[in-house]
């Protein structure tokens, strides 16, 4: 950091540490999830890589800049669980991270950050999984996650199970976050795909598994500050065994991607599509109707306007 | 002079190097810089390292005791506090003492016969290494991070997280004491006394010592020039210079050099032996010999003593559970193996990225109290991480490889259904099943859409994941129980390989 940009921080901080904080605040600053930009409801692309399929669904929705305004600080929150290499598919692609915050970037973003409340040691996570590697070098800043004092609790007001919780603060003090998970199956809630993946925003996860898990990953969902846009990433797609996995025998190549701002219905276009390679009915992804009762979007994808791409 | 700055500059290097390395919590040093805690006299000894105390012991017997000044971190450290003392208390002196050699000899015997008793602990308490690690660990570490963490809450103010938080908490309290004692009594000796620990309760300094009787290069004065006037036994921190008759006990004296520039004749000097010394009055050799070979014959009649099998229970939930064994490091083999060659340094405990080692309090018994145990309240074992077993200087951990790690049965698992909250509550979770790097515990259909967890200690490494996460409470559903030898790990069977050919999205 140069000295003047030191010193021009320490002089914004005083400036703004006089203005009074308050829970209100976050209110105001918060955004409501835009009705996707272009004129698709959920875009579905198949047979490229991470970031041609990206640049394809991104471009149908009216590209990067239909959801990050010039100035905005963004978040781009990937699945980055485990201490695993891209290959074993346990951790979203690295590729597809960086493209996401190349093009916030080009949107005119202030700044981009990357994190995740990793389940392995995070540090070994963030290495292996190329992420932070892939992501600094696209300009993003990497922000640890292992802490409690990262997080802040906010109330859940619509929440069934989870009145509260203790959120990362890069997501609350976003102006816009986009979620980026990649498509598994999961032991206990079946499926771990964008909805799932905001068990990596918050700091007591055991509370979830606790008190009916599949209720929480619903209620965790009608936070206030929701993601503008989900990207799936299931260019390889852990069939079993996960969200962990053992060996490349528990990943396919399927090089698929589906992209929405309903985060419903995009995790049941991906459990539709990961249904052809096990089976997996919608009905055992329960938080997925829970989700829907929350009105967090819907399950009813045929009556969306969905664009299917094949490369 | 030239003697005394090398003999500076060098312990400063060791001594930087190797606390930094015990301090060092986000990797920053190399982990060959281990190497510096694996030539320690008994680490070396205990790894059964003979070229290391070959080389060790040929050095102290060419140079004398230049390990107690240049490689031991304890004696450095004391040093480092005499320094300081000097600075604040200049009028301070040290005079000769005589040298306490029941004291010095009955301790080393304490220390074999205990040590081949099992109760590896008193070699523990003692070995200066040893000592020194768990000051830095428990005492020094904390505070380096504390000044981390104000460090990375002032720049993550302005959006840089080059700093980042850590996780300061109390690994054992009996440690933390065990090494404020230590602290306590080795400043305190240092300030007052000088090198006093060295020569009386070290047993490395014993051994050292009595070798460097015979040490070739040797710290000399000519009595045809000395005056007697003493600048020399006031220097000396090891207080072995007796300055009225110009004598200087050779095995006390730790080759600091400090006398030299002390004495306005010239009259010491550090070399071979010259016959215009011939009056040079060392230690009668014979009779600290036979005490030495007499200490070494009462601790080869001990008779190693049968391993407390000690059985801790844990209190538990719903179905309390009880680990009959511990479960040990990895690489450790068998807590036997443990109690033969950890010296509780905790260097192993500094390192682990996952903060999963914890000093034993009765786990191993009491001799094998403040060693390494397996521990999940903070953490659980990485699968593909074998840091612990890279840095052990006393091979308590043996190296692992990867491949190996992935073998090494630590424990195996215990699923309690009645705890289990799939069970319980009818929910799902699986968190156990999701941490677990080989699926020894498998989620299996349950009722209606649910699925509870199905164990298979054979393919079980013990790593804890499965514990650590458990969110039952206040008893966990599941559990590792500690092998007390660690055995092999059977190999899962893979998934079917799937190559896909997806027409279409399904939707």
């Amino acid at each position: 950091m140069k000295r003047r940009d030191f010193l021009r921080a320490a002089a914004l901080t005083g400036l703004a540490s006089t203005i009074k904080l308050s829970g209100g605040m976050d209110i105001l600053a918060q955004k409501v999830p835009q009705k996707t930009g272009g004129s698709y409801d959920l875009v579905a692309v198949m047979g490229g890589d991470p970031v041609t399929m990206f640049r394809r669904a991104i471009a149908e929705l009216g590209g990067m800049g239909a959801f990050v305004k010039k100035g905005q600080k963004v978040v781009v929150k990937p699945n980055i669980g485990w201490d695993k290499v891209p290959a074993l598919a346990a951790n979203t692609n690295p590729d597809l991270v960086a493209e996401i915050v190349k093009q916030c970037l080009k949107a005119g973003a202030k700044e981009v950050v990357v994190f995740d409340h990793t389940c392995d040691d995070w540090q070994k996570c963030y290495t292996n999984s190329g992420i932070q590697q892939a992501a600094k070098a696209a300009g993003a800043k990497i922000m640890p996650a292992h802490e409690e004092a990262y997080y802040r609790e906010v109330s859940i007001p619509k929440g069934v199970k989870l009145k509260t919780a203790k959120v990362h603060q890069a997501i609350l003090d976003s102006d816009v976050w986009i979620n980026v998970p990649i498509l598994k199956n999961h032991g206990g809630p079946k499926m771990t795909i964008a909805m799932k993946n905001h068990m990596g925003i918050v700091w007591d996860r055991g509370y979830f598994h606790r008190n009916d898990l599949q209720q929480c990953i619903a209620d965790i969902c009608s936070l206030d500050k929701r993601p503008a846009l989900n990207v799936v990433d299931a260019y390889r797609v852990m069939k079993t065994n996960g969200p962990r996995g053992r060996t490349d025998a528990d990943v396919v190549l399927a090089k698929a991607m589906f992209v929405s701002s309903d985060i419903v219905a995009v995790d049941t276009a991906a459990t539709k599509f990961f249904n052809q390679i096990e089976s997996m009915p919608l009905d055992s992804v329960t938080h997925l109707a829970k989700g829907q009762a929350l009105k967090l979007g819907t399950m009813d994808i045929d009556k969306l306007n969905v664009k299917r791409i094949s490369l | 002079m030239k003697l005394r700055i090398l003999r500076i500059v060098l312990a400063l290097v060791t001594f930087t190097i190797l606390t930094f390395f015990f301090l060092d919590f986000a990797g920053l040093f190399p982990q060959q810089y281990f190497t510096l805690a694996a030539i320690q006299f008994v680490p070396a000894l205990l790894a059964g390292s003979f070229v290391i105390v070959g080389v060790l012991v040929a050095l102290t017997l060419v140079f004398g005791r230049v390990y107690c000044s240049m490689i031991c971190p304890l004696g450095i450290y004391m040093d480092v506090v005499t320094w300081i003392r000097k600075r604040f208390k200049p009028r301070m002196k040290q005079t000769y003492s005589k040298e306490k050699r029941w004291l010095r000899l009955s301790v080393l015997a304490a220390v074999l016969v205990s040590y081949f008793a099992g109760v590896t602990v008193v070699v523990s308490l003692l070995d200066p290494y040893s000592a020194f690690g768990r000051m830095v660990t428990h005492l020094f570490r904390p505070v380096y991070m504390a000044g981390n963490n104000v460090l990375a809450d002032i720049f993550s103010q302005f959006g840089i997280y080059t700093f980042y938080h850590t996780d300061i908490f109390l690994h054992s309290l009996v440690s933390l004491l065990i090494a404020l004692a230590t602290l306590a009594v080795v400043s305190f000796l240092a300030a007052r006394h000088g090198r006093t620990w060295c020569n009386t309760l070290c047993p490395v300094g014993t051994v050292l010592g009595y070798l460097s009787t015979l040490s070739l290069f040797k710290i000399r004065i000519d009595e045809s020039t000395c005056i007697s006037c003493g600048k020399c036994a006031k220097t000396c921190k090891a207080s072995c210079i007796d300055s009225k008759h110009s004598t200087i006990d050779t095995s006390r004296c730790v080759a600091c050099f400090d006398c030299i520039d002390s004495c306005s004749e010239h009259s010491i000097t550090y070399g071979l032996k010259r016959k215009k010394l011939a009056s040079q009055n060392d230690v009668p050799v014979d009779e600290s010999k036979r005490q030495f070979m007499g200490a070494l014959a009462v601790s080869a009649l001990a008779v190693p003593s049968t391993l407390l099998a000690q059985t801790i229970s844990i209190p538990t939930g719903r179905v309390p559970f009880k680990r009959s064994y511990p479960i040990s490091p990895p690489g450790s083999i068998s807590a036997d193996h443990l109690l033969d060659h950890c010296t509780s340094c905790h260097l192993c405990v500094a390192k682990c990225p996952c903060q999963v080692l914890k000093p034993a309090l009765l786990e191993y018994g009491v001799g094998g109290l403040m060693m390494p145990v397996m521990n999940f309240d903070h953490g659980f074992c990485n699968f593909d991480c074998t840091l612990c077993t890279d840095v052990c200087p006393t091979d308590a951990l043996k190296p692992l490889t990867v491949q190996a790690k992935h073998k090494t049965q630590m424990g195996r698992v215990v699923f309690i259904m009645h705890n289990c909250v799939v069970f319980t509550d009818e929910t799902s979770c699986g968190a156990c099943s999701e941490h677990c790097p080989t699926q020894a515990v498998k989620m299996v259909p349950y009722k209606g859409m649910l699925t509870i967890p199905s164990v298979n200690p054979d393919i079980c490494v013990g790593c804890g994941g499965c514990e650590y996460v458990c969110p039952a409470v206040p008893f966990k559903a599941i559990h590792v129980e500690g092998n007390p030898v660690q055995l092999e790990a059977q190999a899962f069977k893979d998934e079917e390989k799937k190559e896909v050919q997806l027409d279409g999205f399904g939707f």
